[in-house]
């Protein structure tokens, strides 16, 4: 039952992040990869919200399946790679810095936002 | 967006993510890590599933024969994308903080970093030298 959970969230998050991955390509037109960065910010604080409010099924659903499968470390890296062996060295840096901060920071908000719940 | 070419790869991005955050799932249960301890499970998901789509990209992008259109979204997208996650890397970060540890907080923001950035350098580079025809010198 507990797997089955992590399995019905992931199904949704991960198509998720592919959907808005290219949703955010078809709109903009930049090599920062903004769809996986968008996805991870929004991934990280919607885990931060869940710390207060989810039962631990509901923690299994929306936050190891949901939240999990939304966000993605993998693509994060090849990307951060891609930049920089494109050329794009300063976006490379800039990535690999501001995705994790501003990971940290959104996880931060959520967990304060649902405190105040 | 075309819904007849987007449905197959859809399912395939949601099979992969699903069986890729099972795997995660189980390694937690297999090898938990205490609340406010040093992550290393999902410190180790997350290197392995950087290293598995750096060997999977090239043989998907850069390998002679090109492998079947649903390979990428269903094994890189779907499995790896789900196996490794950023969301607990942030939320733990953010524990270890909170219990008082910031120089394991700072270890394991910049260490997974590190790591998950050399796995994928690594992993290219074994799937270049396994599948990319050296250019004749």
């Amino acid at each position: 039952m507990n797997w089955l959970l992590v399995a019905l969230g992931a199904a949704v998050g991960a198509p998720l992040r592919h959907l808005t991955d290219r949703a955010v390509r078809a709109r903009h037109d930049s090599v920062f990869p903004w769809g996986t960065f968008t996805v991870n910010v929004v991934g990280s604080f919607a885990l931060g919200l869940l710390t207060g409010v989810a039962s631990a099924q509901a923690h299994l659903l929306l936050g190891t399946g949901l939240c999990g499968a939304l966000t993605t470390y993998s693509t994060f890296s090849y990307e951060t790679l891609k930049l920089y062996e494109g050329g794009a060295k300063g976006y490379a840096v800039l990535n690999a810095v501001g995705g994790p901060a501003a990971g940290l920071g959104a996880v931060w908000l959520g967990a304060e936002a649902a405190g105040l719940l | 967006m075309d819904i007849r070419e987007q449905t197959p790869v859809v399912a395939a991005v949601a099979a992969g993510g699903a069986l890729g955050a099972s795997a995660r799932y189980a390694a937690t249960l297999a090898w938990p890590t205490a609340p406010g301890a040093f992550p290393w499970t999902i410190f180790l998901v997350n290197a392995v599933g950087c290293a598995v789509i750096g060997l999977l990209m090239v043989f998907a992008t850069e390998a002679p024969t090109a492998p079947h259109p649903l390979l990428r979204p269903f094994l890189g997208t779907g499995f790896c994308g789900g196996f490794t996650t950023f969301s607990t890397y942030a939320l733990d970060t953010r524990g270890l903080f909170g219990a008082g540890s910031p120089a394991e907080g700072v270890l394991y923001l910049g260490g997974t970093l590190v790591t998950a950035l050399a796995a994928v350098v690594g992993g290219v580079a074994a799937g270049r030298a396994l599948w990319t025809r050296r250019e004749p010198a």
